[in-house]
């Protein structure tokens, strides 16, 4: 078989499945319970460091 | 002994670029070179006049790297006043012929302004305010300093070499005749080497964040410049006749090529004019509303939703070509498909004032942000609609696409934009507010009149010519000539200019606000001494 078939089927079979797969399951990763406070928190990085960076070492407070 | 290697590297590339000014086969390449050599020249002097100085060091790790910002928003605002004014002289170069000078010929005519023109606003205005934004955000939200050093001025010079370079190889007649890649292969490296190094110093500032998680708006930034340097390697692929001339040629030919264009051009739109701009939206528009985005599940299945569709969408470009029906088709039900990702993002950014709706009232940069959301979704339904085959053969090479881009290019990036330049400059400055909130809905209101203007003219003139060029009388005979269809245009092509006037007076206020602002403003009491240390 040519180059040109041989990705053709992967492209069609096993690599349609994976990009499928990874995007289910990136949208099941961001529904898993727990979530909804991680992302409150997270949501908020911009309002934390609008002045200076962080401070050497540990994890940084409110700035 | 850095300074002695740069010395070294600075004054071949003058002597290299100067060889090659000398052996130039075209006058755009000799022009281009002899650019080269006059910045490579006085950054030699540059360098030269502080080699062997006493160094004084201070220690930055502590601030962030702002003055490559502040560099960035300049470019950003002035490039886009210029980029404005060349899309209205060729507005106005359509409705009036003679406008193409005859003394300018072959430089300064519609053919030639009008790559200049989309260069200038895409990658001049759009990709500067792009890195100035980016190099902003990612601080912030990492808590750290840009990575790198003076790699990000090296960024921002080297993008304006870029455009400098582009601008005058157009006139000039250097491209390669590709849309939104027309600058030819010795640009195309140079804007390589730039790129990557843009890549590295964004990456290395994610990678030393503080913050363990990577905000949203970073990952479109990411995908923004990692799948800008893979269109732009892929569809650049050509090799120059000569060592001296600008003129080079593609490796792909006939269907192949297209459809490679038309996966860059695509791309472009998504990924430089749609991920980045988002990127901006993610920060911006919740800063400004002073409330965390909406959504922030909505927000990463927006990201994957969309990166994951978009880079199928190219062939939609190519109905009714020599491409395969298939690849035409897969790319028209891929960009319908995009409808749910663009809208779940156009949902989380005006969802994301929920609560603060009274802000509309009071903020005229909130409402400029609010309303360049409004034309993503507007613009992200017209263009799938756009994409099925029936009404794309009704649309297609019509005014109507111009139309449509438009109304995405000056209402989504232009106004997001420009909201976060008023949100941008007080900042910088360290001032307390923009000079002038009356002036900000000046900008909106001509902005936005202009706008409307222009996709409404081109609505109407897009439909009316994709009707005549298809009427056919009893007999099968076609009813127009194209001449016909380009004399009853003339009154949406004024129409078509005066919105554009709007828009570009717009911006010209937005420029004189922001001056004022730096000088007139006052600053921002300081906070910083006479507090108690911790």
């Amino acid at each position: 078989m040519d180059t040109y078939t041989i990705l053709r089927q992967i492209a069609d079979s096993w690599m349609l499945i994976a990009m499928f797969a990874f995007f289910v399951g990136v949208i099941l990763f961001v529904l898993r319970p727990g979530s909804t406070k991680t992302y409150r928190d997270v949501a908020d990085i911009p309002f934390r460091h609008e002045d200076k960076p962080a401070p050497k070492g540990g994890r940084p407070e409110e700035a | 002994m850095l300074n002695y290697i740069k010395l070294i590297a600075l004054g071949l590339i003058t002597l290299l670029a100067m060889i090659g000014a000398s052996y130039a086969r075209d006058l755009a390449y000799q022009v281009n070179a002899l650019t080269v050599a006059l910045v490579a020249a006085g950054m030699f002097l540059w360098t030269l006049r502080n080699t062997d100085e006493a160094v004084s060091y201070r220690d930055v790790s502590g601030e962030y790297m702002d003055g490559v910002v502040r560099a960035g928003v300049i470019a950003t605002a002035l490039w886009g006043v210029v980029g404005f004014l060349v899309g209205v002289t060729i507005a106005f170069q359509l409705a009036f012929p003679v406008l193409n000078f005859e003394w300018a010929q072959g430089y300064l005519n519609f053919g030639k302004l009008r790559p200049l023109h989309t260069s200038a606003v895409i990658f001049a205005f759009g990709g500067n305010a792009l890195i100035a934004t980016s190099f902003y955000v990612v601080q912030r939200t990492s808590a750290a300093r840009l990575w790198g050093g003076n790699l990000a001025w090296f960024v921002f010079w080297g993008f304006q070499l870029v455009i400098v370079l582009a601008a005058t190889g157009y006139i000039l007649g250097a491209t390669q005749s590709k849309e939104y890649a027309e600058p030819e292969w010795y640009v195309d490296w140079w804007l390589t080497i730039v790129w990557v190094a843009y890549l590295a110093v964004f990456m290395g500032t994610i990678v030393k964040r503080k913050e363990p998680h990577i905000y949203v708006a970073n990952w479109f930034y990411l995908s923004f410049i990692i799948t800008v340097a893979m269109l732009h390697l892929v569809n650049n692929l050509s090799i120059p006749v000569s060592i001296f001339g600008s003129k080079s040629v593609q490796v792909f030919s006939g269907v192949q090529d297209a459809m490679t264009q038309w996966w860059y051009g695509h791309n472009a739109v998504g990924f430089f004019l749609t991920a980045g701009f988002l990127g901006m939206m993610y920060y911006f528009v919740p800063k400004q509303a002073e409330r965390p985005v909406f959504s922030y599940k909505l927000s990463i299945i927006h990201f994957w939703a969309l990166i994951f569709i978009y880079i199928w969408a190219g062939p939609h470009h190519l109905h009714y070509t020599a491409l395969p029906d298939w690849a035409s088709t897969l790319g028209m039900v891929f960009s319908i498909v995009l409808w749910m990702p663009s809208w779940g993002g156009m949902i989380n950014g005006l969802m994301t004032l929920s609560g603060a709706w009274d802000k509309l009232r009071t903020d005229p940069i909130i409402r400029m942000m609010v309303i360049s959301v409004g034309f993503y979704g507007m613009s992200t339904f017209e263009g799938p609609m756009m994409s099925i085959r029936a009404v794309n053969s009704l649309s297609h090479y019509t005014d109507w696409t111009i139309g449509h881009v438009h109304s995405g290019a000056l209402g989504w990036n232009g106004m997001i934009t420009f909201g976060a330049l008023y949100f941008l400059v007080p900042k910088l400055w360290n001032r307390e507010r923009i000079y002038s909130l009356s002036l900000v809905s000046w900008h909106f209101w001509l902005a936005t009149i202009g706008i409307i203007l222009y996709a409404a003219s081109m609505w109407v003139t897009g439909i009316m010519e994709g009707l005549m060029w298809r009427e056919v009388d009893a007999n099968g005979f076609l009813v127009n000539s194209f001449a016909d269809t380009v004399a009853a245009k003339f009154p949406m092509y004024v129409v078509r200019g005066l919105g554009g006037v709007l828009f570009l007076l717009g911006a010209i206020i937005m420029c004189y606000n922001l001056y004022m602002t730096v000088k007139r403003s006052p600053a921002v009491e300081a906070k910083n001494h006479m507090v108690p240390a911790e």
